[in-house]
């Protein structure tokens, strides 16, 4: 008994020292070894009388539990010690700048023409396309446009022969005509794109955006045509009220037309679209001209509805308060990464437009 | 068209204001454009008298003024006019107005040491006629108690510019506005004086319209005016003409531009001695020359419409008029023409000489064809109430009878396409107000068109001058129904803007460029293709449809260069072109990025960007599209533009023909070429027309979901293998050797040079083996990796290192 409480003694103040690690692997052996004090005891308990044998290996047991539990706690303590000294060396400066990314951006065009998708797609129109190149009867004559006609004269137009047949279109317009050629009705459509007018100036580039409306159906009248475009222009400027006017106007292809204005006024140098005394015109409309049905064969006495054309690159300029027409197309870095979108912004009905 | 309040009260019974006009105007769809105050300052010129005039101490030709500009005010004006005189009375413009002829304010001035207080002005400066000669001279009996007054009438009217569409020939006249406002209850029209012209005198030279194909002009009237004296206009006239800022030159050519404006019938005067033995309207043959009033010398073709004599041309019709035969200040004898010219016609004419003239654009809108005696009378009286002389009886010759066009009109179609109802009652009162003729026929109404609609020829226009006069506010809004029947987008349009903000996601800027570019730089690109001119270019710069998007982008990546920004991603996704017929286009998305990567970073090296950055956005925004990567085959064969080593082609799969994308470094000379002052340009350009279009929706294109628990295990191999076998060969050859027990190959190096014969390298890879069934034991393992070696090296010649 007293050799057990001995070697308990002596070693239990042993590992009260400052111990390193190969302190206390020396201790592990001296104990727990082939021949260690306590291995060695476990092999007497067989010559230990009977009578005595129970009690002592319960108290060896007891003492080399505890010696092992300390042991155990002595390295640990050891290992917590040398990682927290480890990790205090590897301390950086979190301040550092990260590993760069770099950001790329859709064209305020391009997120213009998503939100213009998007908002007529909720009162079911669909999206068609044409090309760019037309022929002279599709840009002009089906559209109620006769050659020698001064209404021709609103367009300046950029041709590709000597004959004035192929040229590059002057409005998406003829997609009308192609699209009302290609099905039946009815037909419920709309066509961004680009544009094409040689004129060039502050206010004028030689390539622009429009966006085409067409509804033909039995009965669609004036009324359908004003609340489609009330409908677009509110939930375009994403306002709850919206100031805006019909004008009589006249294109070749729609009869009665109309050029539409919203009201705006000026506050702290920018522009605000739905209220004050000021208009602005933001596009032309008007029913379809029954010479353009027939045109395409579609009988008018049966069918009959709008069309409109609205300028993209100008409604993108008022709702982002963009000045300058011809940067859009300047592809100026600076200007691109300012006004662009980030590419995960696409508009959608569910969550609005915009964030 | 310009016009005024004031004038149009010469029309038209009112009592609004000015701004209630405006607001109409724009109602009824004559478009207000701008509104202007001419007179503004006006006020300041006062009638003066010049007292005395001494000789300027400084200067020879200079006098020193001493005016009189009323209420015993007298004022000193140097002045260089030689008709300065004692006595005379003039026109005084004090310091602070303005000009009217330059624009330029006038201030106090010190004229070689001595002080002017203001100007004396001549007629042209202050726009009454072109006389520069001297200061203005007023009659001395009439101006002479009118020291201090104001020199122009007061007007309040301002120049109200309207912008009228093409449709409306009507509305190019004061009178015709008038009406329109009238039916639209804004004011009353006034009656239009009916004088006849009660001469016995004939018309005594003889005119002949040609009755020939083509003939454009259909009816010519004419009135002779003898023993008359063009004079300057009448102040009426002159203010009348001034107050639409147009500028008085004689009483014969502005009475003539004075009906033309009032009521839209544009008239020619010639000076009758002028022309020889008669005029002849007929179609001109190619090479007639003559000279214009414009002063410029035109050479006809064939079949346009001249008035001639026996000596030859003497104008085009209803476009211009020819010096040899226009009036003049000593002109005594004047035929006025006011004729009838075919809109078709008048518009070919003066395009094939692009000539532009107030009387071409009335005309190739539709001039009334029943103004004719109207315009010949109206102008007849003013010349002979100025100028005096003799009026002769009206000839009109025609080769076509004019008749009013009748249509019938069903009152229910105006709700049909408007959505409101207005009554027939008010629907006659507004068709009446416009000139039409009206009968109720049973349901419809028979309606006569006036002669001055050309624009009206079916039901619908009824309806636009209905809905318009009515006024467009009457139309009720219905409200649009939130029902979709058939998707927004097509799977092509999807794709597009999927690809748009996949790209954009890499880091790319989206720049929108012009459809067609500098042929120049598209020579770099085009390639096959032949150059796609513009016609009408608006710059040479600007002259050829693009064969590639690349030629603007690398433009503009050198501006931007050129601004100091090294490192930088763009790209577009638009048209390209093929042909100048439509459809000979396809689309594609292009992107170039120029610089390096990790420029001046404190964590890692920098390095110029290369040809597998641009391999990695190519072929991941694919698999985002949804294409699989494992199938994509790549060669080297690329257009000339790119780096012949360092370029590629990427096909969907291998049997696929058409080209999804190419991607590389940009061929070094047109780095050079174009002056791009970058380490390193590379570029790519996806195909969308080539890729093919998964019709399955996301639903669909998820298959069953499998994976394998049992254990895996990767080995390497390392093969020396002909320079010339690529990678992508033998990985799938590997690949294939066992499809259910490779689940993934990786290179993971590539080397040549010591240890390695010449012209061959030694490709590592790293297989990943894994089993579906079971756990792959030892000598599974070893059968696998045996038939790996065996097999590469069958197909490829490769040999295992050892």
């Amino acid at each position: 008994m007293s050799d057990i409480k001995n070697i308990r003694d002596q070693f239990v103040s042993k590992l009260k020292n400052d111990l390193s690690l190969e302190e206390i692997n020396i201790i592990k052996t001296e104990l727990f070894g082939k021949n260690g004090q306590i291995s060695s005891l476990f092999k007497t308990i067989g010559s230990i009388p009977e009578i005595e044998r129970k009690k002592f290996a319960s108290d060896l047991n007891q003492v080399k539990d505890e010696l092992q539990n300390l042991i155990t706690n002595k390295i640990n303590e050891i290992d917590g010690k040398k990682i927290n000294e480890k990790l205090e060396k590897e301390k950086i400066d979190i301040s550092l700048p990260e590993r760069p990314f770099v950001r790329g951006k859709v064209h305020p065009v391009s997120q213009t023409i998503d939100e213009i998708s998007s908002i007529f797609s909720e009162i079911g129109f669909s999206v068609e396309e044409g090309p760019d190149v037309e022929n002279e009867y599709n840009n002009f004559t089906a559209l109620n446009t006769p050659d020698n006609h001064p209404a021709r004269d609103m367009h300046d137009t950029f041709y590709l022969d000597e004959n004035k047949k192929f040229l590059l279109r002057t409005h998406t317009s003829p997609v009308q005509i192609r699209t009302m050629l290609k099905d039946k009705p009815p037909f419920k459509i709309i066509a961004p794109g680009r544009t094409y007018r040689s004129d060039s100036d502050q206010t004028h580039s030689p390539m622009f955006h429009q966006v085409e409306g067409l509804h033909i159906d039995k009965n669609i009248n004036m009324g359908h045509l004003k609340g489609c475009l009330k409908y677009f222009i509110k939930e375009f400027f994403e306002v709850e009220k919206i100031k805006m006017r019909f004008r009589p106007s006249h294109f070749p292809f729609t009869e009665p037309s109309a050029e539409v204005d919203i009201g705006y006024e000026i506050k702290d140098g920018k522009i605000i679209i739905g209220e004050g005394d000021h208009w602005l015109e933001i596009l032309g409309c008007g029913m379809v001209h029954p010479n353009v049905l027939k045109n395409v064969k579609v009988n008018p006495a049966k069918y009959q509805g709008y069309a409109f054309g609205i300028g993209i690159d100008r409604l993108a300029m008022l709702k982002y308060g963009i000045n300058d027409l011809r940067a859009f197309f300047d592809c100026d870095y600076r200007w691109l990464n300012h006004f662009g979108f980030d590419p995960l912004d696409v508009p959608t009905n569910y969550r609005g437009l915009s964030r | 068209m310009k016009i005024t309040f004031d004038w149009l009260k010469d029309h038209l019974t009112v009592n609004s204001n000015e701004a209630s006009l405006l607001e109409k105007l724009t109602d009824i769809g004559l478009e207000v454009e701008s509104v202007e105050n001419l007179s503004e300052g006006l006020d300041l010129f006062k009638i003066a008298k010049i007292v005395k005039t001494e000789k300027h101490p400084n200067a020879d030709r200079l006098k020193v003024c001493d005016v009189d500009i009323g209420k015993k005010e007298i004022k000193k004006v140097v002045c260089g006019a030689p008709n300065a005189r004692d006595g005379l009375i003039t026109v005084y413009a004090p310091p602070g107005a303005i000009i009217p002829k330059n624009k330029t304010k006038l201030v106090v001035a010190k004229i070689r040491d001595v002080t002017s207080y203001g100007m004396l002005c001549s007629e042209s400066e202050l726009n009454l006629s072109e006389e520069s000669d001297g200061i203005t001279e007023l009659p001395f009996s009439k101006y002479n108690k009118s020291i201090g007054k104001s020199f122009f009438t007061q007007t309040n009217s301002n120049l109200i510019d309207l912008s009228i569409t093409p449709n409306r020939p009507d509305c190019l006249g004061v009178r015709g506005i008038a009406r329109d406002l009238a039916a639209s209850g804004f004011g009353k029209l006034k009656q239009e004086k009916n004088k006849k012209i009660n001469s016995k005198k004939p018309q005594t030279i003889k005119v002949k319209i040609t009755n020939e194909k083509n003939q454009g002009c259909f009816s010519f009237g004419s009135c002779l005016l003898t023993n008359v004296k063009n004079v300057e206009s009448p102040k009426w006239l002159k203010d009348k003409l001034i107050s639409i800022g147009q500028k008085p030159i004689s009483a014969i050519v502005d009475i003539t531009n004075y009906v033309m404006i009032d009521i839209n019938r544009p008239l020619h005067a010639y000076d009758a001695d002028k022309i020889e033995k008669g005029i002849i309207v007929r179609n001109s043959k190619s090479g007639e020359k003559f000279t214009a009033l414009d002063n410029k010398n035109y050479k006809l073709e064939d079949g346009m419409c001249v008035i001639s004599d026996d000596k030859g041309v003497l104008g085009l019709g209803g476009i211009i008029g020819g010096t040899r035969s226009g009036t003049e200040i000593d002109t005594k004898n004047v035929l006025i023409e006011s004729a009838y010219f075919d809109p078709r016609s008048i518009r070919s004419t003066a395009k094939r000489l692009n000539i532009d003239s107030d009387a071409k654009f009335r005309f190739e809108r539709g001039i009334d064809q029943l103004s004719i005696e109207e315009g010949l009378k109206k102008a007849a009286f003013l010349i002979k109430e100025i100028c005096g002389g003799e009026i002769s009886k009206i000839d009109v010759q025609k080769i076509y009878k004019f008749k009013n066009k009748i249509i019938k009109f069903d009152p229910n179609s105006f709700e049909k396409v408007t959505g409101f109802k207005i009554s027939t009652k008010d629907m006659l009162y507004i068709l009446d107000k416009l000139g039409f003729q009206c009968k109720k026929d049973k349901k419809a109404l028979k309606l006569t068109i006036p002669s001055w609609r050309p624009d009206i020829s079916q039901e619908i226009d009824i309806v636009e001058e209905l809905v318009r006069i009515s006024g467009y506010d009457k139309i009720k809004i219905e409200e649009p129904i939130k029902e979709r029947k058939k998707s927004t987008l097509t799977q092509t349009q999807k794709l597009f803007h999927f690809l748009q903000r996949s790209i954009a996601s890499k880091g790319y800027l989206e720049a929108i460029t012009w459809s067609f570019t500098d042929a120049k730089y598209n020579d770099h690109f085009k390639g096959q293709n032949k150059e796609l001119k513009i016609v009408n270019p608006i710059s040479s710069e600007l002259s050829v449809l693009r064969n590639s998007i690349f030629s603007n982008l690398i433009m503009y990546m050198r501006k931007n260069i050129d601004r100091g920004i090294k490192d930088l991603s763009i790209f577009e996704i638009g048209p390209i072109f093929y042909g100048t017929q439509p459809g000979q286009q396809s689309t594609v998305v292009s992107g170039l990025v120029a610089g390096k990567k990790s420029r001046l970073s404190w964590l890692e090296k920098d390095r110029n960007v290369d040809v597998f950055d641009i391999k990695r956005d190519v072929v991941q925004t694919l698999v985002e599209a949804g294409y699989d990567s494992e199938k994509f085959f790549v060669d080297d064969e690329t257009p000339a533009y790119y780096h012949p080593g360092k370029s590629g082609r990427l096909f969907l799969n291998r049997d696929e023909e058409s080209v999804a994308a190419f991607f590389g470094e940009i061929h070094p000379n047109i780095i050079k070429q174009t002056d791009l002052k970058t380490e390193s340009l590379v570029g790519f350009e996806i195909f969308l027309d080539n890729l093919k279009l998964s019709n399955k929706s996301l639903k669909d294109q998820k298959t069953k979901y499998s994976v394998s628990d049992y254990q895996k295990s990767e080995r390497d191999f390392a093969f020396i293998v002909d320079k010339k076998i690529n990678v992508q060969d033998l990985v799938s050859v590997v690949a294939n050797v066992d499809k259910n027990l490779i689940s993934n190959i990786k290179v993971f190096d590539i080397y040549e040079g010591e240890n390695i014969p010449e012209n061959h390298k030694s490709i590592a890879i790293n297989v990943t083996i894994q089993s579906q069934e079971k756990t792959l034991d030892v000598s599974d393992l070893d059968k696998i990796n045996k038939l790996i070696i065996k097999t590469v090296e069958n197909k490829t010649g490769a040999k295992i290192r050892s």
